[in-house]
C-alpha cells in the first residue's frame, strides 16, 4: 500500500521549472532513494512534501488526503518529519531540547503547566528522547549546546529531532553528506535500523550513490526537474539516461 | 555534592542547595529593607520592581521569540489608562490590575500580526508606528487622558499599619517575584522552548510541528500582558497620568533595559531593570546625559559584553567558583 502519492508535482520559479510533472508512489515501511546531479529539484520537491513551497500544480497524497495546502506545522502533525541539508537546529538550545522541540506537538499543551510548573509531561517525554539519545548515541552530549558539537553530532542531533516527533514518513536530505567515512557507515546502518526500530518509510536524497544504492529498496533519478528513471538501484544506475545525466555525452 | 538522581531533580527551579540560600537571603534582604533602608532606596526599589517587570515582558518577546517590537510605550499607556479609569470607576485595584494587562495583551495580539509577515527593522518600524499612534490618541482625546489636567488615580491606602511607601514596596515586590517565577516557569516549559526555537530558526520550528502564527501571537501577548501590568503599577505608583510620561523615550529605556540587562535572560532583565531607574538617580544633577548614558552602555555592552550583566555575572560566578584555580 502506497503512504506518499505525488501525481503532477509541477513547480516553477520564474521561468526555471523546478519541478515538472514529477509523478512518485512510497510503498510503506520501504526506502526510496532520490539521486539526481546538482539542481535536479530533489530539495525541491522535499521543500514541495513539508509545505515549505507551494506547488503550482498537481497534488500530493499522503495516505490518501491531500496536503498540498497545509502549512508545515500542519504537515508534521500529519506525521512528515524533516531533516535540512544544510543543517537548521536551534543552535542556542541544547541537544535535550532540540530534542524536546521535536516531541512538541506531543506536549499536553494545558496553559496552566507551565504558568504552576507542573512537570509531568516534561517528565514523560523525557523518558522517551533518552531513549532516542541511546540509540544515536548522543549521551555525551546531551547538555551541551548545539552550535558547540562537531558537525558529525549536530547531523545527528538533526536526525534525532526528526525522530522525536514519530512520523510516519521520514525525509533525509543528504543524511550523510559532510561526514568521514567512519560516520557515513554508522550513520547508513543507524537509517536501517530506524525503518526496523520505529516502523517508518524513508525518503532518502543523497549523493553518495554507493551507500544509497545500498540502502534504498527503490531507488528515483531526478534530472531538471524530470523524473528520469524509477526501479531498483541496479537498475536505475544501469539506465542510460542516467549514466548521460551524470557524466553527459560520450 | 550536586548529583542529580532523577528528572524531576533536574527540572526544578532552584537545583542547587547554595543558590536557594543566596535567593532567601536576598528575599530576606528586600523584606527587611523598610527597617534599615532610607525612604528613599526604598522607594527606588520600588520602581525597580515595577519596571523589572515590563523589562521581563519585553525579553521574552526581544530575547527568547526574537521578535523585535518598539511600541512598548504604546501598551504601557494602555495598561496604565485601563488601570486609572477602572479604578475611577470603583473596581477593585488587582481586578483593574488584571484587566490593564489584559487590554494591553489584546493590543498585543493585533500589533503582533505584523510580525507573521514582517522581520527585523521592518517589524520594528511597524511596532514603532502602534507606540506613535497610541500616544497620539491619548494626546488628542480628552475623554481618554483625562484632558488637561491630567488623570488623577487614587492611591493604595497605608495598609497593615505600615507607611503608603512602604505598603507600595511590599506590594510591588510580591508582584514583581510572582511575575519572575512565572516567566521562569514559562521559559522552562514547552512554550518557552518553542519561542527559542521560533528565534533560532523559524522555518524547522515550523517544519517540527510550531505554529509559527498562534506562538508569535502569544509571544506578543504574553509580553504586552506584562507590559500592561507595568503601566497599572505605574499608574498606581503615581496616583496621576497624563499621555506626555508614555512617549518613545519609555520605549528606548525597556528596550536599554533588555540589551544592558542581557538578552534571553530573566535574572538580566531585572538587572537591567535596576540600571535603567539607576542611572537617571546618579546623574539627578545632570539629567540631559542620561540618554547620553543610554547611548553609550549600549554600544559597550554589544562590543564587550553581547550577553549584557547577566552574561558578566555568569563569568563572575565561574571565576569565583573555580577560584583559587584558573
Amino acid at each position: 500500500m502506497s503512504l506518499l502519492e505525488i501525481k503532477d508535482l509541477t513547480i516553477s520559479f520564474g521561468g526555471i521549472m523546478a519541478l515538472s510533472r514529477v509523478n512518485l508512489s512510497v510503498t510503506e515501511k520501504s526506502i526510496m532513494g532520490i539521486i539526481g546531479p546538482n539542481g535536479s529539484g530533489k530539495t525541491t520537491l522535499f521543500n514541495c512534501l513539508t509545505g515549505i513551497y507551494h506547488p503550482d500544480r498537481g497534488d500530493v497524497l499522503f495516505q490518501g488526503k491531500s496536503i498540498r495546502d497545509l502549512s508545515p506545522d500542519r504537515i508534521a502533525a500529519c506525521g512528515i518529519a524533516r531533516t535540512f541539508q544544510n543543517l537548521r537546529l536551534f543552535m542556542n538550545m541544547s541537544t535535550l531540547d532540540n530534542l524536546l522541540l521535536g516531541r512538541h506537538l506531543r506536549f499536553n499543551k494545558n496553559p496552566l503547566y507551565p504558568l504552576f510548573r507542573i512537570r509531568k509531561e516534561e517528565i514523560r517525554h523525557r523518558e522517551w528522547v533518552e531513549g532516542i539519545i541511546d540509540f544515536l548515541d548522543l549521551q555525551a552530549y546531551r547538555s551541551a549546546r548545539v552550535s558547540d558539537c562537531p558537525y558529525g553530532v549536530q547531523k545527528r542531533v538533526e536526525l534525532g529531532r526528526a525522530l522525536a516527533l514519530e512520523p510516519k514518513l521520514l525525509l533525509l536530505d543528504e543524511p550523510i553528506s559532510g561526514l568521514t567515512a567512519e560516520e557515513k557507515e554508522e550513520s547508513a546502518y543507524l537509517i536501517t535500523e530506524i525503518r526496523g526500530r520505529f516502523n517508518m518509510t524513508i525518503l532518502l536524497v543523497e549523493h553518495d550513490l554507493r551507500i544509497a544504492s545500498r540502502l534504498s529498496d527503490t531507488m528515483v533519478a531526478l534530472y531538471y526537474g524530470e523524473k528520469l528513471a524509477e526501479g531498483t538501484p541496479a537498475e536505475v544506475k544501469r539506465n542510460p539516461e542516467v549514466i548521460r545525466a551524470y557524466l553527459g555525452d560520450d | 555534592m550536586d548529583l542529580i538522581e532523577s528528572y524531576k531533580e533536574e527540572l526544578r527551579l532552584v537545583r542547587k542547595f547554595w543558590t536557594g540560600f543566596w535567593i532567601i537571603l536576598l528575599l530576606f534582604a528586600l523584606i527587611l529593607l523598610p527597617w534599615y533602608g532610607k525612604e528613599h532606596w526604598v522607594y527606588i526599589l520600588t520602581l525597580i520592581f515595577i519596571f523589572s517587570i515590563g523589562v521581563q515582558g519585553q525579553n521574552l518577546l526581544i530575547g527568547y521569540t526574537g521578535q523585535i517590537s518598539f511600541g512598548q510605550a504604546g501598551f504601557l499607556a494602555l495598561g496604565a489608562f485601563t488601570f486609572g479609569h477602572l479604578v475611577r470607576m470603583g473596581a477593585p485595584v488587582l481586578i483593574s490590575l488584571l484587566c490593564a494587562g489584559l487590554v494591553a495583551a489584546l493590543f498585543g495580539l493585533l500589533v503582533g500580526f505584523p510580525s507573521l509577515r514582517l522581520k527585523g527593522p521592518y517589524l520594528a518600524i511597524a511596532t514603532l508606528g502602534f507606540g506613535i499612534a497610541v500616544y497620539q490618541v491619548f494626546v488628542n482625546s480628552e475623554i481618554l487622558s483625562g484632558g488637561r489636567m491630567g488623570l488623577t488615580v487614587q492611591k493604595l491606602p497605608a495598609l497593615f499599619g505600615l507607611s503608603q511607601v512602604n505598603t507600595y514596596y511590599y506590594f510591588n515586590l510580591l508582584l514583581a517575584t510572582l511575575f519572575t517565577l512565572v516567566s521562569y516557569n514559562l521559559i522552562s516549559s514547552f512554550l518557552g522552548r518553542a519561542f527559542i526555537a521560533i528565534r533560532d530558526n523559524d522555518i524547522s520550528a515550523e517544519a517540527m510541528g510550531v505554529n509559527l502564527t498562534i506562538y508569535k501571537l502569544l509571544a506578543f501577548a504574553i509580553s504586552s500582558f506584562y507590559t500592561g501590568i507595568q503601566g497599572g503599577l505605574y499608574a498606581l505608583l503615581l496616583g496621576y497620568l497624563e499621555p506626555n510620561m508614555f512617549t518613545f523615550l519609555e520605549t528606548i529605556s525597556l528596550f536599554v533595559a533588555v540589551i544592558v540587562g542581557g538578552l534571553a535572560s530573566v535574572e538580566g532583565s531585572i538587572l537591567g531593570a535596576a540600571f535603567v531607574i539607576l542611572v537617571p538617580q546618579v546623574f539627578s544633577n545632570a539629567k540631559h546625559l542620561v540618554p547620553v548614558v543610554f547611548g553609550v552602555a549600549i554600544i559597550l555592552i554589544l562590543i564587550f559584553e553581547p550577553l549584557g550583566l547577566s552574561g558578566r555575572w555568569l563569568k563572575i560566578r565561574l571565576y569565583l567558583r573555580m577560584w583559587p584555580f584558573r
